[in-house]
């Protein structure tokens, strides 16, 4: 069974983002960039498929420009055996990466593909679903927990007032939640190796799917400030000035 | 033209965010003009969320997909009726609250049409044009979508208020027809929190513990203090990844977003992921002993201080 694993590459989630003072975006010059933690985790799922045997092949796929290279790298040096960058420098959006992942699970017959459930920097949980919707596929997205047996996944989802259990008719797209697993650290020996393996790089021209994006973002600001507070010395005095100033108690 | 709102409830009774969903779209209707609010109830057994729905005020319509397959409401199944739904009337907008419910179903409706999705809106400039938070809270985007196609939304039920309730009860109508789901998924099983918890999302007060609460056990101070305060009980991913809560606690950019009138947090450093999730908070109080927590940063009122020792006293003061 062959996985396929899209992967992001994503401003570090250490960063503390800043907005640029003419309102077109955040600041990405200088700024740490890393997979998305999500994603690291789906590709973690994918390995150890494959080291328990039932996964054949766990091929990673990332989409944007030549830099992504680097973090389909750390993919490999973590287990993955092949992987594929779909360059371009246009703005991806979920819907037009979801088309351009249909076409490649077309073109690469997976019969599971394990995405983070959303992206940490622009927050829209959607690309999972968007795939599974164009496939036609069962979705498992939130998962907590991942088995695979007899050509059927079970998924536990972490849903909102607890877990939910879904069983799914393989092939599947399953989106990770955090708890699915701890990611591997990648090890200098195996940092090397990954640099033997195969990447292959495709143009999004040579996939049969249109990518324009269809959202316009007109500007991005920074959140209001809240404003400043104040220390409190003892419990009694947080006590009276919940009761008497801010008066929510 | 209508706007469509798809309810959120568990076959027995109508989730609040679905409340907080109507507004949003009465908010996109006031901009169009000339609209109609509708609300798509699918599940089992779900007459009385439908009389929920019909009381909802400002909606004028409410269709109903009354089924046995619908009654685990995978995604796979509500995608088809709500796009079979679609198909026999015309919509403009279609709304979802950005819950797990609304995350899991709204983008494969969004594909299935093959129209873009805005998820998780905080604000409505026009019926094309939205604001919704990105980077975990840290910027806020304006956005728009092309004027042709239907509009995919998830809203944040933290940036509109609840819609309130009318004594008139609107239409339900049956849809014109329940489609069957191939899809061959099946529930095995939930494994929900008791009902008796208060709902995150939904609660005045809450009270939070990090990793500062040392060990699960001590969670237990801060449900005290919860229970003196009608508090719903929420924790960072820092004390969900050790294990202390379940992961149904978590308040972040990951988790659940909440804005209550209160939020204590207590033990919590305050991480960038943690802050999205609570920053609307009206007053936010951090009890920490680190007097340099970012925490403090957002905080209305802190507290440096030993959180196993306060919280008692706290919760006796109270």
């Amino acid at each position: 069974m062959k996985i396929l694993v899209p992967i992001k590459r994503v401003v570090d989630y250490t960063v503390k983002v800043r907005v640029k003072p003419d309102g077109s975006g955040v600041d990405l010059n200088n700024v740490k960039m890393s997979m998305n933690p999500f994603d690291e985790i789906g590709v973690e799922e994918a390995i150890r498929l494959k080291e328990r045997g039932i996964a054949s092949e766990v091929v990673v796929v990332s989409l944007g420009s030549g830099a992504c290279q680097e973090t389909i790298r750390t993919a490999l040096a973590m287990g993955a055996d092949r992987g594929v960058l779909v360059e371009t420098d246009l703005e991806l959006q979920p819907l037009g990466i979801a088309r351009l992942l249909k076409a490649l699970v077309l073109k690469e017959q997976p019969q599971l593909v394990i995405l983070g459930k959303q992206a940490i920097d622009d927050d829209s949980n959607q690309t999972g679903q968007m795939l599974a919707g164009l496939l036609n596929w069962p979705q498992g997205t939130f998962a907590s927990k991942l088995e695979i047996a007899d050509g059927r996944a079970t998924v536990t989802r972490e849903v909102d007032g607890g877990l939910e259990t879904l069983e799914l008719p393989l092939p599947a797209v399953i989106t990770t939640d955090l708890r699915l697993n701890e990611p591997r650290y990648t090890t200098l020996p195996n940092i090397m190796k990954a640099k033997r393996r195969p990447l292959d790089v495709l143009q999004v021209a040579d996939l049969p799917a249109e990518a324009v994006p269809s959202i316009k973002t007109l500007k991005v600001q920074p959140p209001q400030p809240r404003k400043p507070g104040i220390r409190v010395s003892s419990v009694e005095e947080l006590v009276r000035k919940l009761r008497e100033e801010a008066k929510v108690i | 033209m209508a706007i469509l709102v798809l309810a959120e409830h568990d076959n027995d009774s109508l989730k609040p965010s679905t409340l907080h969903t109507v507004t949003a779209a009465k908010k996109i209707e006031e901009k169009i003009g000339e609209a109609e609010v509708h609300v798509l109830v699918m599940g089992e057994k779900v007459e009385a969320v439908a009389k929920a729905s019909a009381h909802i005020d400002g909606v004028s319509k409410v269709f109903l997909a009354d089924a046995p397959h619908l009654a685990a409401q995978t995604a796979e199944a509500l995608a088809l009726q709500t796009g079979q739904h679609l198909n026999a009337s015309n919509y403009s907008h279609i709304l979802a609250p950005a819950t797990t419910f609304g995350k899991n179903l709204a983008p494969r409706i969004a594909a299935q049409l093959d129209v873009p999705q805005v998820s998780g809106i905080s604000m409505i400039l026009d019926a094309h044009t939205f604001v919704r938070p990105i980077y975990a809270g840290n910027a806020l985007a304006t956005v728009q979508c092309e004027a042709r196609g239907v509009v995919v939304l998830t809203v944040l039920s933290t940036s509109f208020d609840a819609a309130g309730t009318t004594d008139t009860s609107a239409a339900i109508e049956p849809v014109n027809k329940v489609v069957p789901d191939t899809s061959g998924v099946r529930l095995v099983g939930r494994q929900l929190s008791s009902s008796e918890k208060i709902e995150l999302t939904s609660a005045r007060v809450v009270v939070s513990g990090g990793r500062g609460l040392q060990k699960a056990e001590n969670f237990k101070l801060l449900e005290d203090l919860a229970a003196k305060l009608h508090a719903a009980v929420g924790a960072s991913r820092a004390a969900v990844d050790a294990g202390y809560v379940p992961n149904d606690y978590q308040v972040g950019q990951t988790g659940k977003i909440v804005a209550p009138d209160l939020y204590i947090a207590v033990g919590i450093s305050g991480a960038i992921q943690h802050l999205a999730g609570m920053r609307d908070s009206k007053v936010i109080v951090a009890i920490n002993k680190d007097p340099d927590a970012p925490i403090f940063q957002i905080a209305d009122y802190g507290l440096v201080g030993d959180a196993l020792a306060i919280l008692p006293q706290l919760t006796e003061q109270l």
